[in-house]
């Protein structure tokens, strides 16, 4: 696909760059003059798409996280994605309320966030392999 | 993320300002837990209103301690979520067990309320 403008970044898999991924993705589609509301939308599902990679792809353990980010025209695009162990059942991890670690008081909502934040969430996922996260959505025309 | 403590009666309010995230979540979580150890208290308050950003880590710290102080028979309140903050709590369908309000004063009359119709 053919971007307006791209950007790519690839951190370590550990929580002290949740932060940077949200402020990441933030700046770069500031180009777009977003409002606060649809800035803290796309921030709150690139948080819980990097805290899942980070929990979830690598457990913790060592691992790169990869964050995308693209427009064309007010469409956006980005992609989170790990080389972690892979989701074994997509379906059941998209539920809301599920979650394959409670004892650490996840809340399994991640997923549910991620689709009612953004307006379209893919998920593809080998296990053993890794995990891609997609999310498009439109920012309001002025 | 700091925090501020501070004990009314039996309830414990704790003032957050920052982000929640997962990185966060687990020194919210043991300050949380460290302070109801040291000072007491039944319900619990979290006031929002300087927290800036919240993702889902944030509502596996609230269901903890739900979890902790209705052991305990007391309540837990949220005071000034932002509008997003309050989307979140609702998808999660916790609005009933971590109800939100407007003002800290009356989030603290509902954990007070909780206290009086126990006596």
């Amino acid at each position: 696909m053919q971007f307006d403008n791209e950007a790519r970044v690839f951190f370590s898999a550990k929580s002290e760059n949740e932060s940077f991924a949200r402020l990441f993705a933030a700046g770069f589609l500031t180009q777009l003059d977003p409002t606060i509301s649809e800035l803290t939308d796309v921030k709150t599902a690139v948080s819980e798409a990097v805290t899942n990679a980070i929990i979830h792809g690598y457990e913790n353990k060592t691992g790169i996280v990869e964050l995308f980010c693209g427009y064309v025209g007010k469409h956006i695009y980005i992609e989170v994605a790990d080389k972690g162990k892979g989701i074994e059942n997509v379906e059941q991890a998209r539920e809301p309320l599920y979650t394959s670690k409670p004892e650490m008081e996840r809340s399994g909502m991640g997923f549910t966030i991620m689709e009612t934040f953004m307006e379209n969430v893919r998920i593809e996922s080998i296990v053993g392999e890794g995990t891609r996260i997609f999310m498009e959505k439109t920012l309001a025309k002025e | 993320m700091e925090l501020k403590f501070k004990r009314k009666n039996k309830t414990l309010i704790i003032q957050i300002s920052g982000e929640i995230d997962h990185h966060t979540a687990a020194e919210l979580r043991r300050q949380t837990e460290s302070a109801l150890e040291q000072m007491g208290g039944r319900n619990i308050i979290f006031g929002f209103q300087e927290v800036t950003f919240m993702d889902s880590s944030g509502i596996g710290v609230m269901i903890g301690r739900y979890k902790q102080i209705q052991s305990l028979g007391g309540r837990i309140a949220i005071a000034c979520p932002n509008e997003k903050i309050e989307e979140i709590i609702r998808l999660s369908g916790l609005s009933r067990l971590l109800p939100s309000f407007p003002t800290l004063n009356e989030a603290i009359a509902y954990a007070e309320g909780r206290e009086s119709d126990a006596v």
